[in-house]
């Protein structure tokens, strides 16, 4: 056991033979945790997937009208903030606290620019009268379209706010985090909380690798 | 397991490459290639879910355990995806009475 253990974090609950088994539990714990969230996420996929199937044309006039640039601009921010995540983790791996709040801050950071550039997007639906609902109007569309224009948006609103929320809880989680390696919680010896956050992060930046493209990239050339 | 720690230049090259791929499939969005416009994007996806899986996730030094059950929940996803569309991918090839 690692004498610098921090009294509130026992570096070996009794339960477990070796730190290392402690710590391969608690990765396959949350991967495990993770491919609930795979399913979860799945069972909207599929609902694309089967909708875009059966309405490809509008689905692609649809896409075209979100902001691509704006949409890839918000994917570099959030790779961004799993590179400063990794390097948080690397720290904690080390044991560095200074490199661990600076990494941990950075990420909340890049976090927050991508939220607040979805909350810019989606006020933009809202004043194009883009978001589901009885003020939906989709210009250049007959109105027996309409429908399956919203169904589009209703995807959109449904994936991105899953997604976003998801954001809003890693937010939270990182906080709490930046909080505790002020404290001295996490070094070398017990790190796992920074790791599972880590791998909950990435988890979240994969999500959205599938959606940018799905959701802003897919048709694009028809839609025109 | 044991500690494995990564040279930050790994992560820099790792985290290049996914910005590379993220300009280049902006980019090949614009390009019409018919259907296979699916293809390419979601390559690219699957491609940069690897990068992230395997560099910032730690795949490549996690235990074998670890590695078996993501394959397995990737496994489920695609039980979920192709058997649901065998469904909806079928209903239109036989004439079903009453439809």
């Amino acid at each position: 056991m690692a004498s610098e253990a921090h009294a509130e974090t026992p570096a070996l609950r009794e339960q477990f033979d070796t730190e290392e088994q402690q710590k391969d539990a608690s990765t396959l714990g949350m991967w495990i945790f993770l491919i609930t969230e795979i399913m979860f996420f799945g069972g909207m996929f599929l609902a694309y997937i089967v909708y875009r199937g059966a309405n490809p044309l509008v689905f692609a006039v649809a896409s075209s009208s979100l902001n691509v640039y704006i949409g890839a601009a918000n994917t570099v921010v959030l790779l961004c903030s799993s590179f400063t995540m990794v390097l948080a983790v690397r720290g904690a791996q080390l044991g560095q606290r200074q490199t661990i709040v600076l990494f941990l801050i950075l990420t909340l950071i890049l976090g927050g620019v991508f939220l607040g550039v979805k909350a810019y997007e989606w006020n933009e639906k809202f004043q194009e009268h883009h978001v589901p609902g009885p003020a939906f109007h989709f210009e250049g569309l007959p109105p027996e379209l309409q429908g399956r224009a919203q169904l589009f948006f209703s995807l959109y609103f449904a994936m991105t706010g899953l997604h976003a929320l998801h954001m809003v809880i890693g937010v939270g989680i990182l906080s709490l985090l930046i909080w505790q390696a002020r404290k001295g919680t996490y070094s070398a010896a017990y790190m796992t909380p920074v790791d599972v956050s880590g791998l909950y992060w990435h988890f979240v930046d994969i999500i959205w690798i599938f959606l940018f493209p799905l959701l802003y990239l897919i048709d694009r050339h028809l839609g025109k | 397991m044991t500690e494995h720690i990564d040279r930050v230049r790994t992560y820099a090259l790792v985290f290049a490459v996914l910005i590379a791929l993220t300009v280049l499939t902006t980019a090949v969005a614009f390009v019409d290639l018919g259907p296979f416009s699916v293809v390419v994007a979601l390559a690219i996806a699957v491609g940069k879910m690897l990068l992230v899986a395997l560099f910032f996730m730690h795949i490549r030094h996690s235990t074998r355990l670890t590695r078996l059950v993501v394959l397995g929940g990737l496994l489920w996803l695609i039980i979920l995806i192709l058997l649901s569309l065998t469904d909806f991918a079928t209903r239109t090839w036989v004439g079903v009475p009453g439809r």
